[in-house]
């Protein structure tokens, strides 16, 4: 089945924030973002407010996508990092695990190689939770015990988020 | 594949317009963020050609309001209907929750409507799905055409799995929220029995 869902619970939330909040202060940059390769942001650190988090990630993740598809058309697994420079800010976007992206946004107060170094750093932090995740998620699955909560969803429900 | 966080106590789903060239699945996300509350929707991205054909992708992020004390949120995307664009339409069904295949109604397109099906079938299995299972709704869109097939005729052609099918006419909103509604139906329902 390809429809495996991504269920993030609060423990591993957490997590993730604090190592992209860490990231974004050691790498002095301006904003982390760390959205799925479906394109849903996942967390973020930084001045958020000053950026479109939702279009990033939906762009970020056709970007990476695209790639991708380059990356196949030449014979390669994957292109993992990309990068983009601008006259002011510039973007650093590196693949983490099997499904996240990784975005820093820095300006002239940091420098590629500094990002690149404490992404490094991050990313193998990143997976290990992504990992967990997985792992949780598995044992979710199994669990006849857990009661997810949208087990109940009635008609109603739905005819409600439409106004009905 | 749908985003369930339990932190923010969010839900996303992902759901992909899909269908042959100039059926109106750009149109039909642009009559959705037209008349969407502006405080529920997001910004709409069109990554299109200077002579507005869709490119790679429009993405159209709403907010739908709460279930079971999660808030819903739906992302729209739109695939580029050209034939020559394949590989774009293949990336952008990578984790959808749901289908809806934009068809036009236009006699002279039931043939590219039929290919555009096979096409999604492709596609869809290229990316682990199978276009049997997965939420998917059927939109006979540009009902108003005086060229328009009968929707009998449509059903006989284009209807494969008893899926919803609703008549459109998507310039003027006629069907649009119905359609969105139907596939939205299913991803929640999916998610209800998983």
């Amino acid at each position: 089945m390809a429809k495996l869902d991504l269920v993030m619970f609060e423990e591993e939330y957490k997590l993730l924030q604090e190592i992209i909040s860490r990231l974004q202060v050691d790498s002095s940059s301006k904003v982390v973002f760390l959205v799925d390769k479906n394109g849903q942001q996942i967390a973020a650190s930084g001045d958020v407010r000053s950026i479109d988090a939702t279009s990033l990630a939906s762009l970020t993740a056709g970007n990476v996508a695209a790639t991708d598809g380059l990356a196949k058309l030449i014979g390669e697994k994957e292109f993992t990092l990309l990068f983009h420079e601008g006259e002011k800010d510039n973007l650093h976007i590196s693949i983490v695990g099997k499904r996240g992206i990784l975005v820093v946004i820095f300006d002239m107060n940091s420098s590629l190689a500094l990002v690149r170094l404490r992404v490094k750093k991050a990313s193998r932090d990143l997976q290990e939770i992504f990992e967990k995740v997985e792992q949780r998620a598995q044992t979710v699955a199994g669990d006849s015990s857990f009661e997810s909560p949208f087990s109940e969803i009635t008609d109603e429900d739905i005819d409600k988020l439409f106004g009905d | 594949m749908t985003f369930i966080n339990y932190a923010s106590r969010e839900i996303n789903c992902k759901i992909v317009y899909y269908g042959p060239g100039l059926c109106g699945k750009t149109t039909n996300i642009q009559w959705i963020f037209e008349q969407a509350n502006p405080e529920k929707r997001g910004k709409l991205v069109s990554l299109a050609t200077e002579t507005d054909r869709t490119l790679f992708f429009d993405f159209l992020p709403l907010d739908m309001g709460t279930v079971k004390g999660f808030k819903v949120r739906f992302h729209l995307y739109t695939v580029p209907g050209q034939v020559f664009y394949d590989a774009s339409r293949k990336l952008i069904l990578r984790g959808c929750d749901g289908m809806i295949f934009v068809a036009d109604s236009q006699r002279q397109r039931m043939e590219a409507n039929i290919e555009s099906i096979a096409n999604l079938a492709t596609n869809l299995k290229e990316n682990g799905f199978d276009i049997r299972s997965i939420p998917y709704v059927l939109q006979l869109n540009k009902r108003d055409m005086p060229t328009a097939a009968p929707a009998e005729e449509m059903e006989r052609l284009l209807r494969f799995r008893n899926e919803p099918m609703i008549e459109a006419v998507a310039n003027q909103g006629t069907g649009v929220i119905e359609t969105l509604k139907a596939c939205a139906r299913q991803i929640l329902m999916d998610l209800q029995r998983s």
